[in-house]
């Protein structure tokens, strides 16, 4: 029985995150206002055996845990 | 002195690399492939510049996996040698065999220029062959050189002397933690670096600072 997650990943909060001030400057030159605290990462889907793995592989190679925060979301 | 040059699918700056460190007078060296775990009786290890594994997931994320490295972690904690040169400098923090992580850049750009780097700490074995407040030219070109670490640590870097290169006053090119152009860890026997060492060896490229990295490592190795 597999299960399909996904895995967020996040840069850090307090981290400055070029790409992501890159989006919000670009935002307003499009006419959109009123948009703050855009970060970008990365989103991971897969399918796996063993969920409960998922942490440890997180915290071993889908994220680096000193620059990134991860977060995990299986499907029902 | 007999060095290696490790070589990963994507590694770019390895030929460099390895006529940098024959360029040390009474050294030879030779590639290592990131597939073999064996290091061929090297004495130091050289973990060059490119995109390691197309950069993919993170930079260095990857490389830091493969069976060669495993052997470098063995070698680096043994005391061994081991230099990382911008990607080998990523891989290193990846593997952790040095503190913090290498961010992209803050202006988002690719930089590819001269920079002036200021010897922090010399007589290190990285800097054997350098005196204390030196300013080296050696250049620059990546898009994630911003070394980072939480405060703690570097607060623990400043106070045990493990900055060995910053850049110099208003040098910085990627906006690095305290102006941090190169680190080693706490025993001294692994040094990171963004900046490219085995592009300044040769005069008619405009500066032979970088030489003194290869040379020093073949001092201190005595």
């Amino acid at each position: 029985m597999t299960t399909r997650a996904r895995v967020l990943v996040r840069p850090k909060a307090g981290i400055l995150d070029p790409q992501g001030v890159a989006v919000e400057r670009a935002l307003p030159a499009l006419g959109f206002e009123g948009v703050a605290n855009v970060h970008v990462g990365r989103l991971i889907e897969l399918d796996i055996d063993e969920p409960s793995q998922l942490p440890a592989i997180c915290e071993k190679l889908l994220a680096n845990p000193l620059i990134e925060d991860f977060e995990i979301v299986s499907e029902p | 002195m007999r060095f290696g040059v490790v070589r990963f699918p994507g590694s770019c700056d390895d030929v460099d690399a390895l006529l940098a460190c024959q360029r040390v007078p009474g050294a030879s060296a030779q590639l290592l492939w990131h597939g073999d775990a064996d290091l061929h009786g090297v004495e130091a290890v050289v973990i060059p510049g490119g995109f390691s594994y197309g950069d993919y997931l993170r930079v260095g994320a990857i490389a830091r996996f493969s069976p060669v490295m495993e052997s470098v972690i063995r070698f680096a904690e043994a005391g061994g040698l081991v230099l990382g040169i911008c990607n080998g400098f990523q891989v290193l923090c990846e593997a952790g065999l040095l503190p913090g992580a290498l961010l992209p850049n803050v202006n988002r750009r690719f930089i590819c220029r001269q920079v002036n780097v200021e010897v922090v700490r010399a007589r290190m074995p990285f800097s054997a062959d350098m005196a204390d407040g030196e300013v080296l030219s050696i250049p620059v070109k990546h898009t994630s050189g911003r070394y980072y670490a939480p405060a703690a640590v570097l607060e623990s870097l400043e106070a045990d002397g493990q900055i060995v290169l910053r850049y110099a006053h208003d040098a910085n090119p990627n906006g690095s933690s305290n102006d941090i152009a190169g680190v080693t860890n706490a025993a001294g026997n692994v040094f990171g670096l963004m900046p490219h060492p085995e592009h300044a060896v040769e005069p008619l490229s405009g500066s032979v600072d970088g030489l003194k990295i290869f040379t020093s490592m073949a001092h201190a190795h005595g």
